[in-house]
């Protein structure tokens, strides 16, 4: 009982207060939830993609093809396991690790609340940035160590893409953490530092300076879905030209990682965006409607979102086919209803909501990126590796260039009232 | 159709099979419906006498079912389809292929297909040649020829003198024989390869 | 087809660069398992980095020996082949080889089946454009075009099969006219589509013409000039987009093309996107076709007198129609007996692929699939 009061009395991070225990749960927790949101992602994605062009897309195992990443996941699992003979096993067989450690060890720092991190360091972005650019050494060892034209082509198109991406998605970045040094006069690097910040200036700094704040987020996200090699960006894996990039030659549980780690990187990267320019866990609209009712109507939300899925649920269950051959697949949907409703009344209770809404905020918030992965995936062709250079360095990074300026000269200049009216004064 | 070459009568083409009975003037066949029955009619007209004037008997115009074509030598062949792409504005090479009439004494006839944007004609241009033979390659004045010459010689073994890359493009390299000739027998096939290739015994 | 001879076709190679490791240049084999060559086309490509420096095309997995088929059939039995050249366009193989035969006859097709004849073959037409939208988009990365394509293919199949009861194959037309009568309602359902697929045409319009990575992918890539585009050989949309006005269906009317008001809409720099702006507005005037055709179809006889067994007396003939991917053209030679002495199908496709290698020259590996896209080929047609 003793660990839980501590930790239910704590206000920081278990990382700050060197708490193992709970810094180990912290990390099984995440890791457990990042895997579970792959999957939902998998599912997602299909079920999303597929209605944007006008198909149904997996309907067959499990209601509404719920279980579809799970029989695919057991599918790759169960998968023969195919070195090609002519490659670098020892590399062959590591290249996928690294990929996917880096994509997990980014959520380390991402601040899911106030105290749901598993840690909170004074350099935690560039932690995270640092991190995901050791990605690139997995998929370049992975397209080498192939021995195979294709993945060569890949893994070299990947270390130019993700590398001159990284410079306009850097300066993005430094824009934003140039923002938090407004009014306290000190700047943070820190995950938690920065959402506070944005708390105590009492705007997101996508609305800091506008449009200028907004600029950097538009960089940083056009710049994140290069880093993570998505449409329209999908050049190192890009299927119809190089078959599946520096994936070609792998299958099975190998490229299951590479699958889970992309996955993994994209949300960590929406995570960064959230943090930095969307206010972290924080509530929308603390200003326009602030207040401690409308703090106490916004904390139901979670509990009322997860009511409403509950109810999606249950209403399919009752619309589906009254047919014999689809009774498991009705009882199995209602029953999802149900747990889902379970969990979205406790999230109802006191004590609870107020503990878990900021959870809810930010995977809300977060979500609403990988829609955009999804979006931009339906809508756009692929660009061509000299355009995709070409708007990385020409012009992406000029105009990252000239926001973080602009950036540094107007918060000078808001400073420098400051200071002056307080002389005045 | 026949009143397109009103001035013309029959005359005895060289490219229906010598031993068929039916070259001088083709019979109609029993069954055929009421229409005229096409014959092949001198073509007359400026183009015509201008080559048969350059090149003598080397050039026959001949017409067919309203459709113009020259039988030619085969060595002033070339000759005849640059002055045609030059200086008649034939500058379009429909297609380029071959016949194989076994009796003939030039089994081979390599067929080109000519048409004028200008003119907005079309005119065939025919050479006959022996087994052995080399007829030359028109790819210097169309690059259009290169894969059609292959194919042509792919089927036919015609061979074309000059030509840049001549191959086989739609059969295998290795490939014994080559299966548009008569003699080659819709079933024939280059056991060896099948067996050695595809490891079956065979491929019917 | 060995690799051997691959380099030694490469002008610009010397004998002694066979050995790629310790040099700068890449061999790389694109097929005929590749998922953008369409079908089973093998290009080896010759890269510096990834750019082109040459290319061969291994062509012939898919030959069916067609013209030696022909030969071997008599003149009827061999119209069902001809569809399985050009899958895709399977009416308009059917239309050239009919009208070649007819031709052949000295018959005519009665005006009712010449025009349910330009009914089927403009339908298939924007099918055929219909296929080549979806994997030209989907090569360059749009997925979701292909769905919306095969949404609308699928309403001109299903007048298909409720034509001639085959979706793809159609065999649907005979020598001297029809075998089958438009059905109950054919009328009504052509004009229907007509009407949908115009706003539909407009969807795809929305989602890549204006589209700037589109725009991107596809413009100045893979440029023929009118005169290159004469010397290779290459007809149809490709020639069209590269300014010239021409087209078959106007140039040498047949099956009464000449009763009908339309346009031939070019392009002007002979790129990618104009290849795809003129495929795009070749289905619209497609459609300004069918409505034409539809609105005029008269009663009378479908079929002209043609005898049970075709004989045609000896002789030769070239016929080429405009088939979706250019200019198709049968050359028979008859001896006067129930099969075909010679039996010569001039594949546009085969023509046009041709071209390839003077395109992708120089440009990268990502516009090799987009030039392959745009040539609109489809196998079965190249190899025969």
């Amino acid at each position: 009982m003793e660990p839980l009061t501590r930790y239910l009395s704590s206000n920081v991070t278990p990382g700050e207060a060197g708490d193992m225990l709970w810094i180990t749960i912290y990390i099984l927790i995440v890791f457990a939830g990042v895997s579970v949101a792959v999957i939902c992602m998998n599912w997602l994605e299909r079920k999303i993609l597929a209605h944007m062009q006008i198909r149904l897309g997996p309907m067959r195992v499990g209601p509404h093809g719920l279980l579809q990443p799970i029989a695919d996941a057991v599918k790759l699992l169960i998968k023969e396991d195919v070195i090609p003979a002519k490659a670098d096993k020892l590399m062959f067989w590591f290249a996928p690790l690294i990929v996917v450690m880096t994509a997990f060890t980014l959520f380390l720092v991402v601040p899911f609340g106030r105290t749901h991190a598993v840690t909170d360091m004074n350099i935690g972005i560039l932690f995270m940035l640092g991190a995901s650019s050791l990605s690139v050494l997995g998929v370049i060892i992975g397209g080498w160590s192939s021995n195979s034209h294709y993945p060569l082509l890949g893994a070299l198109r990947s270390s130019a893409q993700m590398v001159s991406y990284e410079i306009a998605m850097g300066l993005a970045i430094v824009a934003a953490v140039l923002m938090t040094s407004l009014q306290t006069g000190t700047g943070t690097l820190s995950m938690i530092g920065i959402v506070e910040s944005q708390a105590a200036q009492q705007t997101w700094f996508a609305f800091q300076f506008f449009p200028l704040g907004f600029i950097a987020l538009v960089i940083f996200s056009i710049a994140m879905v290069a880093e993570t090699n998505r449409a329209p960006f999908d050049l190192p894996e890009a299927e119809s030209e190089l078959v599946a990039g520096f994936m070609t030659e792998y299958s099975g549980i190998r490229w299951s990682l590479f699958f889970l780690a992309e996955y993994a990187s994209m949300m960590a990267v929406s995570s960064i965006a959230v943090t930095l320019w969307l206010g972290g866990w924080l509530r929308p609209f603390p200003n326009a409607l602030g207040g401690h009712a409308w703090d106490v109507a916004f904390s139901l939300v979670p509990g009322i979102a997860f009511l409403g899925l509950a109810a999606m649920c249950l209403l399919g269950a009752i619309r589906m086919p009254k047919v014999g051959a689809l009774r498991v697949q009705t009882v199995g949907l209602a029953g999802f209803g149900v747990v889902l409703g379970l969990v979205g009344l406790v999230m109802l209770l006191p004590g609870v909501r107020e503990r878990v809404q900021d959870i809810f905020w930010f995977v809300a918030k977060a979500s609403i990126f990988m829609y955009l992965y999804i979006w931009y995936r339906g809508t756009f062709p692929r660009y061509r590796f000299d355009q995709l250079m070409k708007v990385g360095w020409k012009v992406l990074l000029p105009i990252a260039l000239a926001v973080l300026i602009l950036t540094a000269l107007v918060g000078v200049r808001q400073e420098l009232y400051a200071v002056f009216a307080g002389v005045i004064r | 159709m026949p009143e397109d070459v009103t001035k013309s009568g029959s005359v005895s083409p060289n490219e229906v099979p010598a031993a068929s009975p039916a070259a001088a003037a083709p019979k109609p066949p029993a069954a055929a419906a009421k229409p005229a029955v096409p014959a092949y009619q001198r073509w007359t007209g400026e183009l015509p006498s201008r080559l048969q004037r350059e090149y003598g008997s080397g050039v026959q115009p001949l017409s067919y079912n309203g459709q113009n074509f020259f039988t030619v030598d085969r060595a002033i062949a070339h000759a005849v389809l640059r002055v045609l792409r030059d200086e008649a504005g034939f500058d379009y090479l429909v297609d380029c292929t071959a016949v194989h009439y076994p009796q003939r004494e030039l089994p081979f006839e390599v067929v080109w297909i000519l048409y004028s944007f200008r003119r907005n004609e079309r005119l065939r241009v025919k050479a006959s040649f022996a087994e052995g033979e080399e007829v030359p390659t028109a790819t210097d004045l169309w690059q259009t020829a290169n894969w059609l010459e292959r194919e042509a010689f792919d089927m036919f073994g015609t061979r074309f003198a000059g030509h840049p890359d001549l191959r086989r493009i739609l059969l295998p390299d290795e490939w014994v024989g080559y299966p548009l000739r008569k003699d080659y027998d819709i079933r024939k096939q280059d056991q060896d390869w099948v067996q050695k290739n595809l490891g079956i015994e065979s491929g019917q | 087809m060995s690799e051997s001879n691959f380099y030694e076709s490469l002008s610009d190679i010397e004998p002694g660069q066979r050995t790629y490791l310790d040099s700068n240049e890449l061999v790389l084999n694109m097929g005929p398992q590749h998922p953008s060559t369409h079908g089973v086309l093998r290009v080896i490509l010759k890269l510096d980095g990834e750019k082109v420096l040459g290319t061969d095309c291994v062509i012939g997995y898919l030959h069916r020996g067609v013209e030696k088929i022909g030969e071997n059939r008599t003149y009827a039995q061999f119209n069902p082949y001809v569809d399985r050249m050009d899958y895709v366009a399977a009416v308009s193989n059917g239309l050239g080889y009919c009208l070649a035969v007819e031709k052949l006859l000295g018959v005519e097709a009665p005006k009712r089946a010449q025009y349910l004849r330009v009914i089927l073959t403009e339908l298939n037409r924007i099918s055929s454009h219909h296929v080549w939208l979806g994997t030209h988009a989907l090569d360059i990365g749009a997925i979701t075009p292909l769905f919306y394509v095969f949404r609308e293919r699928e309403e001109i199949l299903k007048i298909f099969e409720k034509y001639c009861g085959a979706r793809l194959t159609t065999h649907a037309f005979r020598i001297g006219g029809c075998q089958y009568d438009a059905y109950e309602g054919f009328e009504k359902e052509v004009l229907k589509f007509c009407a949908e697929q115009a706003k539909k045409i407009d969807e795809y319009e929305e989602l890549l013409t204006t589209n700037r990575i589109w725009v991107d992918r596809t413009k100045d890539v893979g440029v023929l000039s009118a005169e290159e585009c004469i010397a290779l050989g290459a007809t149809g949309p490709i020639i069209r987009g590269s300014g010239v006005r021409w087209d078959l269906r106007k140039a040498q009317p047949y099956s009464s093309y000449e009763d009908f008001d339309f346009e031939i809409p070019i392009g002007l720099n002979g790129d990618t996107y104009d290849r795809y702006v003129v495929r795009i507005q070749e289905m619209r005037q497609s459609l300004r076709i069918v409505e034409q055709a539809v609105a005029g179809l008269m009663e009378g006889p479908i079929m002209a007198k043609v005898p049970k067994i075709i004989k045609p007396p000896a002789g030769e003939v070239y016929v080429s129609i405009e088939a979706p991917k250019g200019e198709l053209g049968y050359f028979i030679v008859s001896d006067g007996t129930t099969q075909p002495y010679r039996m010569r199908v001039r594949p546009p496709s085969f023509v046009n692929l041709q071209s390839l290698d003077q395109m992708v020259r120089g440009r990268l590996v990502a516009d090799v699939v987009a030039i392959i896209g745009t040539l609109d080929i489809v196998l079965g047609e190249v190899d025969r």
